[in-house]
């Protein structure tokens, strides 16, 4: 694209400024006459004739009357006896925060049982996906199961790879002595829409299967330990759901070895949601999605890894030459800018914070750079604390948007020193028919009227 | 007892508690928790099947009786050849003879080969077996025996032209069946995508970035982009975005460039709730099958509706049909029976004679 010819935006008024001169000055006087409603009225008499464009020097400018009604005019929040505690047993949020939902992209599924709801990362700030907007995949429909009733067996075929083959309650789980952790997860397919060309408008659709919260359960390597497993040998162990799907995916014993898996029921303070796997779910740091077994029933120790239905005909994924890659189970470095975002409109030119989240199934995120034209050049963005390994990492960057085309990309690097790919590095090695693991770098066009839209690069 | 003889007692417990707690430094006994798996409890779940067979319970099936089970139970879903993608992606075609002999789905290097069927990623037979016993049927999973799930499975090598049509599968065999899948040699574990040794793999990542950060390669084109005529296909996307905040969602019921979403931003929120009957319909899979007023495999309910509605039975006859499943009204596919609660389908039975409306 042409960066040479500076066309300026067509700027858009933000929303609090939509009433003329001649509006405010009657919103005043109405106000002195004490008629209350009007402003009421007139909000709807401005919502039809905002057609007409008007450009703003800033966005916020004093109105022609002297200042803004809204502050001029105590409102009825001010003036008058608010709610009680406990209206609100289990508190919602804001009627205003409704379009903040998960959602479906058409046309992906033929079933809602076998299907996926995106995370809207567009709206979320800081690293903690709030439990209710945690992205949903089932492969076989979401239960709510009764704690009182489930069990988790940890056994093996075989007693010289386990001793011990015990069965456990979830009140004895809860009472050994459990960690907090703070990890992602992502589908293994987060992105997989986007392999060949751009297919979807907005960040919750490109990067939605991603969301991070802090789990709290027992390490795996704990209770194998209590069952007497031999980890030398045993070096790999199935999870299993207790759903209809029966999800059985195999863990590395070398992540189980180092503390880092959980059995877990705790997500951001409170149990695990139905939608997460309530009441035990495993916790697979840096691992795909599918492994983190929801509805967890049983554990088996073995000496050779599995190949369960989401280890063949999922989850494998599909190079150029034909071969598929199994077992393939790390996320790799990856990035996104969340705002702005493909779907979202800039309301002015002047100053911006590009935000974004970096994350690795290998450690830590080391750096993110951003850059606003398309990868020519880049500045490092700040990182903001806490950076942890495994886990969702906060970036910002200053930006000042000149009212030009801009094409704005994030690219991570990991404390392994892995930097994040583009489309064409990425496609160069894997062709485009993968379907899983796509950690390109993500671009989105700022076109001058504001509007964000999702593109690749050649 | 005297008090101080309660104390010393008290005192004795504690040093005993004390001493079991020092018995074992470092070592945790976590005294009371967990108890041994009974082998019936052990034989109850251990359902997985290995690579090796492993796992695998004796038994046979025969192709033949793999077409009755397929054709009452599974093509609803997956059609009578195991070819239908309406659903779920294909699970026959795409292999050749050629393929069973070189172990390779050749036509995974095509890209222009319309979809991947389960039987060209299928590299391990035990594998097949082991969903069609764990997961299918999609709304009964786990209700079939195991000559059942023989009998399915051999159904489908044999649509997939891997055995004839006479074969018995059984656990004598099934290792040499193994010898015969399409795509057999088709799983490489050389990536470094898996944490450890074990498996062979590389360490090294296959793909790495540029450090770049000043005049870094050429001028920025781009290549693809959303079509015009896609703006609306995920829905207005001004209801998708917060209504405070730097940016808005675009009015995508607009074309492009038009003004922004609507400024008094609360008449963007969306309308959320839907009628309950549609709940249990999307909650009992029942519009897998059923659109609301779309024929898919089976009848648009507003045509139920329409044939049935006015009946004076309408309820008890509708329900009694939603629970024992049928076929012949509506077309040759049979409904399977369906295994949800005679209050749901009470309520959907009563929905339907209402005239279905969403």
């Amino acid at each position: 694209m042409d960066f040479e010819s500076p066309t300026p935006g067509r700027l858009l008024k933000a929303p609090e400024n939509f009433l003329d001169a001649d509006g405010v000055r009657q919103v005043f006087a109405e106000a002195k006459a004490g008629r209350r409603d009007f402003i009421r009225k007139a909000f709807a008499a401005a919502g039809a004739a905002v057609a007409a464009p008007l450009v703003a020097a800033q966005s916020n400018p004093v109105p022609a009357a002297g200042g803004d009604p809204n502050i001029l005019t105590l409102p009825e929040h001010s003036r008058s006896l608010g709610q009680g505690v406990g209206v609100e047993p289990y508190g919602q949020p804001s009627k205003f925060e409704a379009n903040v939902q998960r959602r479906q992209s058409p046309g992906l599924s033929q079933t809602t049982q076998a299907s996926v709801a995106f995370a809207p990362l567009q709206s979320l700030f800081g690293i903690v996906t709030p439990s209710g907007l945690h992205f949903e995949r089932h492969h076989q429909g979401w239960y709510d199961i009764d704690p009182s009733k489930h069990r988790l067996m940890v056994h093996a075929d075989d007693a010289a790879l386990l001793k011990k083959p015990q069965v456990f309650t979830m009140d004895e789980l809860m009472r050994l002595p459990s960690v907090s952790r703070f990890h992602f997860v992502e589908c293994g397919a987060n992105t997989s829409m986007e392999w060949a060309n751009t297919a979807v408008p907005t960040v919750q659709y490109t990067h939605g299967m991603l969301s991070c919260s802090e789990f709290t359960g027992v390490p795996l390597r704990t209770v194998l330990e209590m069952c007497g497993a031999d980890m030398k040998r045993g070096r790999f162990v199935l999870a299993e759901s207790a759903d209809g799907s029966g999800m059985t995916r195999t863990i590395p014993m070398s992540l189980i070895e180092s503390g880092e898996v959980l059995l877990a029921w705790g997500q951001n303070g409170e149990m695990l949601r139905p939608a997460q796997g309530y009441p035990l779910r495993l916790v697979v740091p840096g691992v795909q999605g599918v492994s983190w077994v929801k509805y967890l029933r049983r554990i088996k120790v073995g000496d050779m890894p599995f190949a369960a239905k989401d280890e063949v005909l999922g989850y494998a994924d599909l190079m150029p030459d034909g071969q598929q890659r199994q077992y393939t189970s790390t996320m790799e470095v990856k990035s996104v800018v969340t705002t702005p975002s493909g779907g979202q409109v800039l309301l002015d030119k002047g100053f911006y914070n590009i935000s974004g989240l970096a994350w690795s199934g290998r450690g830590k995120v080391r750096k993110v750079d951003v850059s606003v034209d398309g990868g020519r050049n880049w500045r490092p963005a700040r990182l903001e604390t806490p950076v942890l390994s495994k886990c969702l990492t906060r970036f910002n960057l200053d930006w000042v948007w000149d009212g030009r085309p801009a094409l704005v990309q994030s690219r991570a690097t990991d404390d392994t020193g892995q930097v994040q790919a583009t489309y064409r590095q990425l496609r160069a090695v894997r062709g485009t028919r993968s379907i899983y693991h796509n950690s390109a770098i993500q671009t989105w066009l700022v076109e001058a009227n504001g509007e964000v839209k999702n593109v690749q690069l050649s | 007892m005297s008090s101080s003889r309660k104390l010393a007692a008290a005192v004795a417990a504690l040093c005993v508690a004390g001493a079991a707690w020092a018995a074992a430094p470092g070592t945790p006994v976590f005294e009371g928790l967990g108890r041994a798996a009974t082998p019936a409890e052990i034989a109850a779940w251990n359902i997985d099947v290995r690579p090796d067979f492993k796992g695998l319970p004796k038994g046979s099936g025969s192709v033949a009786k793999g077409q009755d089970v397929w054709e009452a139970k599974c093509a609803s879903c997956h059609g009578i050849f195991g070819e239908s993608g309406q659903f779920f992606s294909p699970l026959v075609g795409g292999t050749t003879q050629d393929d069973i002999k070189t172990g390779h789905a050749a036509r995974l290097t095509d890209s222009g080969y319309p979809g991947r069927t389960a039987m060209m990623k299928l590299s391990t037979v035990s594998t097949l077996w082991d969903f069609i016993h764990r997961a299918m049927p999609w709304n009964a999973p786990k209700s079939l025996s195991t000559e059942e799930v023989y009998a399915v499975t051999a159904f489908l090598l044999n649509l997939a032209g891997v055995l004839p049509d006479d074969f018995v599968l059984s656990d004598r065999n099934i290792a040499e069946v193994q010898q015969r899948l399409p795509n057999r040699n088709g799983m490489t574990t050389m990536h470094a995508m898996w944490p450890g040794p074990e498996l062979g793999g590389t360490t090294r990542p296959d793909v790495q970035g540029s450090n770049c950060m000043k005049d870094c390669g050429t001028e920025p084109k781009v290549a693809s982009f959303l079509p015009d005529f896609a703006r609306n296909s995920h829905g207005n996307l001004a209801e998708q975005n917060r209504l405070v905040g730097p940016q808005r969602g675009v009015d995508t019921t607009r074309p492009s460039g038009a003004a922004p979403a609507s400024p008094a931003g609360a008449t963007a929120v969306v309308a959320l709730a839907a009628p309950p009957a549609l709940a249990l319909l999307q909650r009992n899979g029942c519009l897998v099958c059923h659109g609301v007023d779309t024929k898919i495999v089976g009848p648009a309910f507003r045509d139920v509706a329409g044939k049935h509605g006015a009946r004076a039975d309408a309820v008890p006859y509708l329900s009694g049909k939603i629970k024992a499943g049928g076929s012949g009204v509506w077309g040759a596919i049979p409904m399977p029976a369906q295994p949800l609660s005679a209050q749901d389908a009470q309520a959907i039975a009563q929905w339907i004679a209402d005239g279905a409306k969403k």
